[in-house]
């Protein structure tokens, strides 16, 4: 069981939330995209071994979604930090993203 | 070879001993260094890569291959899944595919002149809700529809072909009926692995372990061969065939792919008098359950919730599974958890495979399989090592083309079964 560290309420367990892969995909113009382009934005999400910047939902504390920074191979937690805001950077120098 | 299709009565229960396995062959698959170039290369030793290997030698007459495994032969999750064989699948692409892999079953043994234990016991799926029996009706009747076996129980029949159940009324979720496929069943997946691995080899493919490939040689949207931890290979097909790590091999070969690799956990009891003797899962509740041969009660869980490549998942998990499997199962709550393992699997948006043709040509790919591969790894095998031959997609696999994604046309088995393996 990971403890996940929610911005708003502090380390909680982690069938306390729900996934959302990979963070930050903007929401595209549908009328700018060409079919490829369209499909890409609905099914193609970011699966490195590494770190990753993922959203995660607390469901059952204050209900908000914001974005963590989780390592896929040692599931070691990074940083939090709410949508919108400005990214950290990746724990480790050179990770991958 | 035998046919171990099983005979147990209900009444024969807990008295039938399992029997000897059967002695090994001194060698297996010849130890080879890896030649300088091959026809075709496949990338992933796992059960589907072996499986292509061995269809591309045997129905193409292709034998200047090698399938180059990053680990050990059979270290990924063709020896850690639950062995669930099936074809009662919802979709009309998907009841073919696994169809036409479960008749690939049923003459497996005497093709590869080589024991699996295929034993054709019938795997139940249950129904515990209304909106359950709803959709899993459905699903028999599409079966019906595609010539696939199919029966649909009530409790009463459940509880006749497997004792051991609880079927009452007044527990979390009662058992409010089944389909019942007679022919699916299991297999002992290493040997699955072993098999196709010795067959390969006796055709002259090489089977190259402990090398990584860390990229391709592709020059103007074609592909030329493989760079491995072992140094170049040149090739004049390359099929990427790495389950959970496909994503990654689609990026060395600079493409993205609808793929994320998430942990699928499963466990076993020690060595126990068999006391069932069919296999029994439940979507809804997410328990998955076989006796293997050797007597060890072998349960599958459900997926973490979270990406991961670390071969392993939490075990909240386990518990949650084993909660549902002891109301369903009472007598297992004297049982013991030998072990859990977890295996990295590859999940496609709408749960089916992708075998085709990919951006770069020449470079073919077979993954996707996700939480439910093993059945399929004499089929998957079939169309990727004719898609591989021909340039071309076999008819099976070519409604699971990677373009699917574009033109919208999913095959979605995640909404239409809920059903994991
Ligand atoms: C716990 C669990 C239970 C399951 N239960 C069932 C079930 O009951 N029924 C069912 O039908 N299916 C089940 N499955 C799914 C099934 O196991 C998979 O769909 C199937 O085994 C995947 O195909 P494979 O055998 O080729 O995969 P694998 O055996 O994982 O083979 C892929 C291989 O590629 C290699 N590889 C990856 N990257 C590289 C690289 N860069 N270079 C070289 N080699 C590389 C890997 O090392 C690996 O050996 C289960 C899976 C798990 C984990
Ligand atoms: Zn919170």
């Amino acid at each position: 069981m990971l403890y996940i560290p929610c911005p708003h309420c502090g380390l909680r367990n982690e069938n306390e939330f729900h996934y959302g892969a990979e963070a930050g995909v903007a929401y595209p113009d549908p009328n700018e995209l060409s079919d490829s382009e369209w499909a890409e934005y609905l099914h193609i999400r970011a699966n490195p071994k590494g770190w990753l910047a993922e959203r995660w939902v607390h469901f059952a504390g204050c209900g908000k979604w914001f974005n963590l920074w989780r390592n896929t191979v040692t599931h070691e937690i990074g940083p939090a930090y709410l949508p919108f805001t400005k990214q950290p950077k990746a724990p480790q120098e050179g990770s991958e993203k | 070879m035998t046919n171990t299709k099983d005979t147990l009565s209900p009444g024969a229960i807990g008295r039938r001993k399992a029997a000897p396995l059967p002695e090994q062959p001194p060698q297996l698959w010849k130890t080879v260094k890896p030649k300088k170039a091959y026809d075709a290369i496949i990338v992933g030793g796992g059960g589907h890569g072996l499986s292509t290997a061995y269809y591309l030698a045997k129905n193409h007459g292709l034998t200047n291959l090698a399938v180059v495994e990053k680990g050990w032969l059979a270290g990924g999750n063709i020896a850690r899944n639950t062995t669930i064989i099936r074809s009662n699948y919802l979709w009309d692409e998907s009841a073919a595919i696994y169809e036409h892999s479960l008749k690939l079953w049923e003459t497996l043994e005497e093709d590869l002149g080589y024991e699996m234990f295929f034993s054709q016991r019938g795997v139940l799926t249950l129904a515990h809700s209304v909106s359950d029996v709803r959709s899993k009706r459905r699903n028999f009747y599409a079966n019906a529809l595609n010539a696939v076996d199919s029966e649909w129980l009530t409790p009463a029949e459940v509880k006749k072909l497997v004792p051991i159940i609880n079927i009452s009324e007044d527990v979390r979720y009662p058992v409010h009926g089944a389909t019942y496929q007679p022919r699916g069943g299991i297999a002992k997946h290493d040997w699955v692995a072993w098999g196709y691995a010795k067959a390969a080899s006796d055709l002259g493919v090489d089977i190259i372990q402990g090398t990584e490939v860390t990229g391709f040689d592709i020059r103007n949207g074609k592909v030329y061969g493989v760079k491995t931890t072992q140094g170049d290979i040149a090739a004049g097909k390359v099929g990427m065939v790495g389950a959970g790590h496909s994503a990654l091999l689609a990026n060395l070969a600079g493409f993205s792919i609808p793929i994320q690799s998430r942990p699928l956990q499963a466990l076993v009891s020690p060595l126990l008098e068999q006391v069932l003797n069919t296999v029994v899962m439940s979507g809804a509740v997410h328990v998955y359950v076989s006796q293997a041969h050797k007597g060890e009660l072998v349960m599958g869980a459900g997926t973490d919730a979270f990406n991961s490549y670390a071969q392993r998942g939490g075990f909240h998990v386990i518990e949650h599974q084993l909660a549902a499997a002891l109301e369903l199962f009472p007598i297992f709550s004297r049982a013991q958890v030998l072990r859990t393992w977890g295996g990295i699997v590859d999940i496609a948006p709408d749960a089916s495979p992708i075998i085709g043709r990919t951006p770069v040509e020449n470079l073919f790919i077979n993954c996707g399989w996700g939480t439910g591969g093993f059945k399929a790894t004499p089929g998957s095998g079939w169309v990727m090592a004719y898609t591989m031959a021909n340039g071309t997609p076999h008819e099976l696999n070519r409604p699971f083309a990677l373009d699917r994604f574009v033109t919208g046309h999913l095959i979605d088995e995640h909404g239409a079964a809920g059903v994991a393996h």
